[in-house]
């Protein structure tokens, strides 16, 4: 079942802001001068076709890759003026989940939840630990596969697992690639539930990447779209499809055939 | 076209360079992995070690055997002791362990952090404020340094046994005398390069491994083409740095 979704946002408090962003990979321009803020308290959905540079954009915020020109500012401080320690401990507030989940193939479930805990508060007690894993295992669902291997979860259990292991930290931001892809629908709706019940329990603001519009719908406070390595249009779900645009409009279709 | 390949060249050169630096300035800089440390030379030491005896002793014993004919010539089967232990201690057991290890550890190393590349396993550890280049990078090079060199001493026993038993089988030499003439034969400086070698042959494994896997391009390719480059690239090394570590010890030993 898709549960209500309902954010308090504070419109005054800007958690991330970015300012006419460039980024090119060789000679191929993906982002050309992108603005965007996201407010505290915020799920904000960012659409477009694949390749567009939404990934990117992500990975901007998190200092994985650095603009070839402007300004990404996140909880106060300028990403690309960080040194590597500054960086590393603005990324604890900052929880991302991947669109492949990228948990440690090595490791167990265990052991993957505990990974940043250990290295990053070396102060914590072995029974604290274990009480933070089973707190975040139960936020997600799935305290029965605490021992288990990745290779042995389902697609949509892992994408769970990643959640919550960036859920250990309790970041102040969280940033989603593309959570729903390739799950079934169902399990979409689950992750969907998922991602609310994280911005409720845990009062993260959020930007959720993807090209699923029931994703969109059910998660997102403000939508943007990505269009030609710019945001051209924002709005909540039924203002961005409200158009005759032949660059949106095919989105909307496809996604929802009668 | 060829001023692009050398060019390009250079930029590779460039990268292993700076790949290498920030391996010896994330050595010293704390925290440190100890567990993984440990773990990888469980990886690299204990995994390897049927795979070691058996070239080791494959290698003793025939070595003994093709060696016999030549010395039976000049009645001098009495030197193969010797024989055996310089070529053993001086060559043999660094570089077939070396290349032995190339081709299993070098090969899983490229292959591992190939795959933990393209599947973001990488970025995941980078964005959850670990340091992967410490903990994956830093582990290995420093479990394979030191661990080849254990490998290296064990291979070059367990040869040095191989060519007992065809000895004792053919000549009836006892243990205690043929392990006197081994040691009779070879002086404190063939032991000292045999483990500095292996330390280079170590270090290199270690190092063109996790480069090859750590910037390996995204997809399965790249993981296939990281192992493969990863023994390809150490094999080529091992081979150019037994060149100048012989030449640098004639040089001593004259």
């Amino acid at each position: 079942m898709i549960k209500q979704h309902t954010s308090t946002i504070d419109y005054n408090d800007k958690v991330i802001d970015i300012h006419d962003v460039y980024k090119s990979f060789g000679t191929l321009e993906v982002l050309k001068g992108v603005d965007l803020q996201l407010f505290k308290g915020e799920n904000l959905v960012v659409l477009g076709r694949s390749g567009t540079g939404k990934s990117v954009l992500i990975k901007l915020i998190s200092g994985l890759l650095m603009p070839d020109q402007g300004t990404i500012n996140v909880l106060g401080e300028q990403v690309d003026e960080l040194d590597v320690k500054e960086l590393q401990k603005l990324r604890l507030r900052i929880g991302f989940s991947f669109q492949s989940s990228a948990l440690y193939d090595s490791m167990t479930i265990r052991e993957n939840l505990e990974f940043p805990l250990v290295r990053n508060k070396r102060h914590l007690k072995r029974a604290e630990i274990d009480e933070s894993v089973e707190n975040v295992l139960e936020a997600v669902g799935l305290s029965q596969t605490i021992n288990q291997m990745p290779s042995e979860l389902s697609g949509g259990q892992r994408k769970r697992i990643g959640i919550a292991r960036t859920l250990i930290l309790q970041p102040d931001i969280m940033l989603y690639d593309e959570p729903t892809a390739g799950l079934d629908p169902i399990t979409c709706i689950d992750i969907n539930n998922l991602i609310n019940e994280v911005q409720q329990q845990y009062k993260t603001s959020s930007i959720i990447i993807t090209h699923d519009l029931a994703c969109a719908k059910t998660v997102g406070d403000r939508i943007v779209m990505l269009l030609d390595g710019r945001f051209e249009r924002q709005g909540n779900f039924d203002e961005i499809f409200d158009t005759d645009d032949a660059r949106v409009k095919p989105f909307h279709d496809y996604n929802f055939i009668d | 076209m060829a001023l692009d390949k050398i060019k390009r060249m250079f930029i590779e050169l460039a990268n292993i360079a700076r790949f290498v630096g920030r391996f010896f300035k994330e050595l010293f800089n704390p925290p440190f992995e100890f567990k993984e440390i440990i773990r990888q030379c469980y990886e690299v030491g204990w995994k390897s070690l049927p795979l070691i005896s058996l070239t080791g002793f494959v290698v003793g014993f025939v070595f003994t055997n093709q060696s016999r004919p030549s010395l039976q010539e000049f009645g001098a089967t009495s030197w193969l002791p010797a024989l055996i232990s310089i070529a053993i201690i001086r060559a043999l057991a660094p570089l077939v362990t070396a290349l032995i290890s190339a081709g299993k550890v070098g090969s899983n190393i490229g292959a591992e952090l190939g795959s933990m590349n393209v599947t973001e396993q990488i970025d995941a550890m980078e964005v959850s404020g670990t340091n992967p280049f410490k903990f994956l990078v830093v582990s290995r090079v420093i479990a394979t340094t030191f661990m080849i060199p254990i490998l290296t001493f064990y291979s070059a026993f367990v040869g040095l046994l191989g060519g007992f038993l065809n000895i004792n089988q053919n000549e009836n030499t006892s243990f205690l005398s043929y392990f006197y003439e081994v040691f009779d034969a070879v002086d404190f400086l063939d032991l000292f390069a045999m483990g500095f070698r292996s330390i280079i042959f170590g270090f290199t494994i270690g190092i063109v491994g996790c480069y090859q896997g750590y910037h390996s391009s995204k997809g399965t390719e790249g993981v296939g083409r990281a192992a493969n480059w990863s023994v390809v690239m150490s094999m080529f090394l091992i081979f150019v740095e037994e060149l100048l570590i012989v030449q640098i010890l004639q040089g001593l030993r004259v």
